[in-house]
């Protein structure tokens, strides 16, 4: 495998991706992707894949889908003028609001679709992992929706970081299981999953909550995201009356960013990718896998990873646990290596203030995944005074509320004044 | 004779001596470092073939008793350089075919052709990676192949007929046939129906099969040696060098009534 695009490759694959052809047979976007799982979920994925093929772009199942959509998720979601953050950046802002999607993150539009999917090819039991919490959250929620048990893994580090989550989660009728293994983060979550999933491969639907892993994932949960960037084109072509000169998005698997991204590919949009840049560039210090990772096999799927010189994946640090993971979807591996979408990174202090700036000036408390969208699209602006942006609004910063009890609140009186 | 060949024969010699081929796992490094070139020495005198398992940091497919003892050889600073130098060094003292059992990634990473000649270098005679199914394995058992190494399929209770027979025909040394629908390290026991499926897989495979997962006793040897060739002995084992007991005496157990040839 080689990771190395050959000459007029760039060019002949992102034309492919731009023509809906990729992935490929194999599930491959160029030379990522692919299917590395154990020979026990062989015959499971290989019945996924059969099952979306029959039923995602079937009338019948887009039809159920698009209603949920509609009058459960409560899309579409608005498009926003950022009116005081644009004087201030010398910009023009417009952001696509995820927060506001029923469970507050774009995580929904996947975990609805995907537990339609589940009921469809009859799945006894449902299970998750979760990050921030946020698909957890959504794969629960969706999962009472269709009338499915549902079990959501979770790195017993973000059990503690998202523990008003993993409270919404049981809430909402779902077991949380705290996983103790590896760095019990996202990446602990998703192989506890895996091996849960080994034991009945029949009777569970794993509904994986990013455009990682084996294939079809990364293509499913792409399909089901691309209503965001479906949706925010269209809305940027009758709100702000054109599209965007630049769009953000967040990227830790990254399902926000390629369900913005996709659709917007053909356009003379520029695309940036915003990666966790932690506290620093050393190995461990961040999550920026695309910025600073090596080509691997990491859960499935052959990516982009952080890893040593011997292979092995290295631990992360963000301080959004959306972000926290060593790998990144297939699809922007190949994205990055064609230079069609540019992935940055924000540190957590950037991350921070930037969230602190968009509370006081738009009166939106967005999730801290988000806010490193934020943050680089501001350094951005300065650098291109006066172009119109797209921000992909990902997640409501609510559940972060816990780690930040950490950088306490200005206490401010009007009165006195 | 090709290295996978030696797989092959020295199962095939256990059988042919009345026994059931014993193929014990040890994760290279632990639980000490510095014991690794010793424990793979005892282990190989008491295993007809011996599976050394390279630590990765996402054992997968694994149970706590394998990630456990991965996740502490890499604290130790294990590495594939460092398993195949410690094998080069002992190797004169080894007879059992050694195969390793690694996740795909260390192998990547070390490189295909590196991987194949430092290998047949060492007396390595084959290869089991459990998160490799056969579509996408084309490039590594070239590699490997080229340098007679041996892939080694694994099978499952949940692969049909015609995967069993395909899987079959690619592998090399012997088939590992899975014996539950989980992961490794399993204390329930073999599961019911295990007797149907393995009988299944030895009829369709020209290999002689092995069967791992779960097998933890001389009365789990026993009972899988009446369908295939051989028993598969890994989180058992593990435990037991954790526990500062001897591997030898526990392997000896296994044997069980068994009158050596």
């Amino acid at each position: 495998m080689s990771a190395i695009l050959e000459e007029g490759e760039a060019e002949r694959l992102l034309a492919q991706a731009i023509a809906g052809k990729l992935p490929d047979e194999r599930g491959r976007f160029g030379p990522f992707g692919g299917r590395y799982v154990p020979e026990t979920l062989v015959p499971a994925f290989e019945r996924l894949e059969a099952g979306v093929r029959e039923h995602l772009h079937a009338a019948e199942f887009q039809d159920e889908f698009r209603r949920e959509l509609r009058s459960w998720v409560g899309r579409p979601t608005a498009l926003t003028y950022a009116r005081q953050l644009s004087e201030r950046w010398g910009a023009e802002v417009w952001l696509k609001r995820e927060d506001l999607a029923h469970t507050g993150a774009h995580k929904i539009n996947n975990a609805i679709g995907q537990a339609l999917l589940a009921k469809r090819l009859g799945a006894k039991r449902v299970i998750a992992e979760t990050g921030a919490g946020q698909h957890g959250v959504a794969s629960a929620a969706a999962c009472a929706r269709v009338g499915l048990p549902c079990s959501v893994y979770m790195g017993a580090v973000d059990v503690e970081r998202q523990a008003p989550n993993v409270d919404r989660m049981r809430r909402l009728g779902a077991e949380v299981v705290a996983v103790t293994a590896g760095d019990a983060t996202l990446r602990a979550a998703i192989d506890e999953a895996l091996r849960v999933w080994v034991t009945d491969p029949d009777g569970i639907y794993y509904i994986l909550g990013s455009a990682v892993g084996a294939h079809p994932y990364p293509y499913l949960v792409r399909e089901l995201q691309s209503v965001i960037g479906e949706e925010a084109r269209e809305q940027m072509l009758r709100e702000a009356g054109g599209l965007a000169d630049a769009a953000f998005a967040c990227v830790g698997g990254g399902s926000n960013a390629i369900g913005l991204f996709y659709p917007l590919l053909a356009d003379d949009t520029e695309l940036i990718g915003v990666e966790a840049g932690g506290t620093g560039s050393g190995l461990g210090q961040n999550a920026a896998t695309l910025a600073t990772g090596t080509p691997g096999v990491l859960q499935g799927s052959y990516t982009i990873i952080l890893q040593d010189n011997d292979g092995q994946v290295q631990e992360t640090h963000s301080i959004s646990a959306g972000l926290d993971y060593s790998g990144v979807g297939p699809e922007h591996a190949l994205l990055k290596s064609t230079g069609r979408v540019s992935y940055i990174s924000a540190t957590d202090d950037e991350a921070l203030e930037a969230l602190e700036e968009l509370c006081e000036t738009e009166g939106i408390l967005t999730a801290l995944e988000t806010s490193h969208a934020f943050a680089a699209a501001r350094n951005w602006a300065r650098e291109h005074p006066g172009k119109r942006i797209l921000i992909g609004n990902s997640g409501r910063g609510d559940k972060d509320m816990p780690t930040l009890t950490k950088y306490p609140a200005k206490v401010r009186s009007y009165a006195a004044a | 004779m090709q290295p996978h060949e030696r797989i092959t024969a020295a199962i095939n010699d256990a059988n042919d001596g009345g026994r059931t081929a014993l193929v014990p796992f040890i994760t290279a490094g632990y639980p000490e470092r510095n014991t690794f070139a010793d424990t793979l020495e005892l282990v190989a005198q008491a295993g007809d073939v011996v599976e050394v398992g390279i630590p990765f940091s996402d054992p997968m497919a694994d149970g706590m008793t394998i990630q456990r003892s991965s996740h502490e050889a890499l604290k130790q600073g294990v590495n594939l350089a460092w398993i195949f130098d410690e094998i080069d060094r002992i190797k004169d003292r080894v007879d059992a075919p050694l195969v390793m059992m690694s996740y795909l990634n260390p192998l990547l990473a070390f490189g295909y052709d590196r991987l194949a000649a430092r290998a047949a270098e060492t007396g390595v005679c084959g290869f089991i990676v459990p998160d490799l199914p056969f579509e996408e394995s084309g490039e590594l058992r070239a590699a490997l192949e080229n340098q007679g190494v041996g892939l080694i399929q694994l099978v499952t209770p949940a692969s049909p007929d015609d995967r069993l027979e395909k899987l079959g025909q690619a592998s090399r040394g012997f088939v590992y046939a899975v014996t539950i629908t989980g992961i490794t390290g399993g204390d329930a026991g073999l599961p019911g129906g295990v007797d149907g499926y393995l009988e299944r897989v030895a009829r369709l495979s020209p290999l002689p099969v092995c069967a791992g997962f779960g097998i933890r006793s001389a009365a789990d040897v026993e009972n899988v040696g009446r369908y295939v060739s051989g028993a598969i002995v890994g989180s058992a084992l593990v435990e037991v060098l954790e526990n500062d007991k001897d591997p030898a005496a526990f392997l000896a157990t296994l044997r069980g009534n068994e009158t050596p040839s």
